[in-house]
């Protein structure tokens, strides 16, 4: 009982001083909101000893039953140790472990950086495997999702300006009077994509935000009101 | 000669009542602002000198320096109930014009933000039909909900994950308990985790925020002790990577390569890494259920993944699971109030396009339709 009922009575007393100083800049409201982040800060901060805790556990455990993969397990466990160390002698030795000359920053910027440049590289590929799989014409979505994709990709690179010229030219041979310099000069297939992206997608987006608010205020009062409890399982 | 021309500039705009200093409104108190007709991109002021006392004639310390093109200046450094004189000098060059002072000002902190009064009324609205629904679903109301096909198919991909043999995974990607989102996803890892305690299957949760990892073990423990199988639960299952966005990325996806996990939900707050983990998930064959409020990535898991819940689906999720009468009745009073939204943008362009259609007889409509918008888009 002490179990539920502390919790949500903790959970429908702060949302109520939230929303009261949203309306009210006086003190002690005002300044409510931050001071709430900021104990949340606190608090997350020391919480990543448990992320540290569930990890070197996890992996020491790895590497002392010697399970498949362990010196992985290992290596991780001497790079966090290293890491750490490097971060602990930095800020000895230069006050703070983000001096420019510190090598735990050394190892941030020629390490952890071109690390993560190469995941988020790795992003390139996995696009064209994504947008191979949906843009297959199997049914008229897939085809017309497959167009949209063509018109965006020749608005956004210079190419589809070259190709727009390209068609103005012959035209301009099947046409004499079409004038090949005014007709490029229309930029069909940027105009289709600005189209594209600022009433087709942003009328798409704004609907979906829409409903986000709205589940998200539903969400909000269930909680607040107590009817949502499975967060507290 | 400079000096005298700035000097008459000055003057000029002083004399007109330019330079003005109130209490800065909406706020905790503690702020005068301080607002005057700027010179613009003149060549003979190059910059403004703010000066505060507490006395009309003597005193003044110098607070800021602002460029030409500046014309306002909050002053975060007084205190309340106390008289301020202010007075705006102009630079030219080596030459300095002294202008008129203004004052005594008094800082006061407000009870409430007039700014604001938009976001009640439709705060106050919303939350009373919501209240009213559910008043509504107690009394007994009957309560439809559409179906949604990605919850629908919980089972069945953990139907197949178990026909495999392989585990199941559970990402709620970069999300911390603060996001509402990851609040959201919590039911549907308890019934994930009552699943996979039914059918003996292993279930895996890499986590990128301890808390997150911490109320995620705390969801399993539960589920599994509720069907009976506490002794199924393993803290090494529901781990933590890391918190760094493709550290995270690289991490999930190594487990999905090591471990093929035969069923993949992704369920909370994503960037740039969900198609990274998602690809790398669907090239193991893994069935893959996502949802996301996050709308830049859902495209990406509408390619890659089986089912996407789409927008507030994510937030039905628990009334969905929960089908009971006052957890519906917040989603009718959801779709009751999307309608009127409908009706009002409708409206609202409407009035727009005739505003514009009939701007020379009826010039009024403009401002009409200006109030109604600026009404319905909340300051924040």
């Amino acid at each position: 009982m002490l179990k539920r009922n502390v919790p949500l009575a903790v959970v429908f007393v702060t949302a109520l001083l939230l929303i009261v100083a949203f309306f009210i800049p006086h003190r002690p409201f005002g300044d409510l909101e931050s001071r709430f982040l900021n104990w949340y800060a606190i608090v997350s901060g020391f919480t990543f000893l448990l992320g540290l805790d569930s990890l070197t556990r996890h992996h020491l455990t790895r590497v002392i039953r010697r399970t498949e993969g362990w010196p992985y397990s290992l290596l991780l466990v001497l790079s966090l140790a290293g890491t750490m160390g490097l971060g602990f002698y930095s800020w000895i030795r230069f006050q703070s472990p983000f001096a420019l000359r510190a090598p735990f920053m050394w190892l941030y910027t020629y390490m952890i950086i071109p690390l993560q440049a190469t995941m988020f590289a790795s992003l390139a590929f996995f696009i064209v495997s994504a947008a191979y799989r949906a843009f297959r014409v199997r049914n008229f979505a897939a085809t017309l999702l497959l167009i949209a994709a063509c018109l965006v990709m020749l608005g956004n690179v210079p190419l589809g300006s070259s190709i727009w010229r390209g068609i103005g030219e012959l035209v301009h041979l099947v046409v004499p009077g079409v004038d090949v310099g005014k007709f490029a000069g229309l930029e069909l297939f940027a105009a289709v994509k600005d189209w594209l992206m600022s009433i087709a997608t942003a009328a798409a987006v704004r609907g979906i935000g829409i409903g986000l608010a709205l589940g998200g205020i539903a969400m909000s009062l269930r909680i607040i009101l107590g009817i949502e409890r499975t967060y507290m399982s | 000669m400079m000096n005298a021309l700035v000097a008459c500039i000055v003057s000029a705009a002083f004399a007109a009542g330019s330079f003005s200093a109130a209490d800065s409104p909406n706020d905790q108190g503690g702020a005068i602002r301080l607002s005057w007709s700027a010179v613009g991109d003149s060549v003979l002021i190059s910059s403004y000198l703010v000066y505060r006392s507490d006395a009309p004639d003597s005193g003044f310390v110098p607070l800021t320096e602002e460029p030409s093109s500046s014309s306002e200046y909050t002053d975060n450094s007084v205190q309340d109930g106390r008289p301020y004189y202010y007075r705006l000098d102009a630079v030219s060059g080596t030459d300095t014009v002294r202008g008129k002072v203004v004052g005594p000002v008094k800082s006061v902190a407000q009870w409430f933000n007039t700014t604001r009064v938009n976001i009640l009324v439709l705060t106050a609205v919303i939350s009373g039909l919501f209240v009213f629904y559910i008043y509504r679903a107690r009394r007994g109301a009957k309560m439809f909900v559409r179906k949604i096909s990605g919850l629908d198919a919980i089972d069945e991909a953990l139907g197949r994950a178990t026909e495999m043999g392989r585990p199941i995974m559970f990402s709620f990607g970069l999300g911390y308990i603060t996001d509402m989102v990851v609040i959201a996803a919590l039911p549907l890892l308890r019934k994930v985790a009552m699943k996979s305690a039914e059918y003996s299957t292993r279930l895996l949760v890499p986590n990128s925020d301890p808390i997150v990892m911490t109320a995620a073990q705390e969801t399993v423990k539960e589920a599994y002790t509720e069907m009976g199988r506490p002794d199924f639960y393993n803290a090494d299952n529901i781990s933590f990577l890391t918190s760094d966005q493709f550290g995270y990325a690289a991490g999930v996806d190594g487990m999905i390569l090591r471990e093929k996990p035969g069923a993949i939900f992704w369920l909370g707050y994503f960037y740039a890494e969900s198609l990274i983990m998602a690809e790398t998930g669907h090239s193991v064959g893994a069935i893959q259920l996502a949802g996301t409020t996050e709308t830049t990535q859902l495209p990406f898991f509408v390619a890659a993944c089986d089912y996407t819940m789409i927008g507030e689906e994510i937030y039905a999720a628990s009334c969905y699971l929960r089908p009971e009468p006052v957890m519906l009745g917040t989603l009718k009073g959801e779709d009751f109030i999307r309608f009127w939204l409908i009706v009002l943008i409708t409206g609202t362009v409407a009035l727009g396009t005739l505003a514009t259609l009939v701007s020379k007889p009826a010039p009024w409509l403009q401002s009409v339709f200006e109030t109604v918008v600026r009404w319905a888009t909340p300051a924040y």
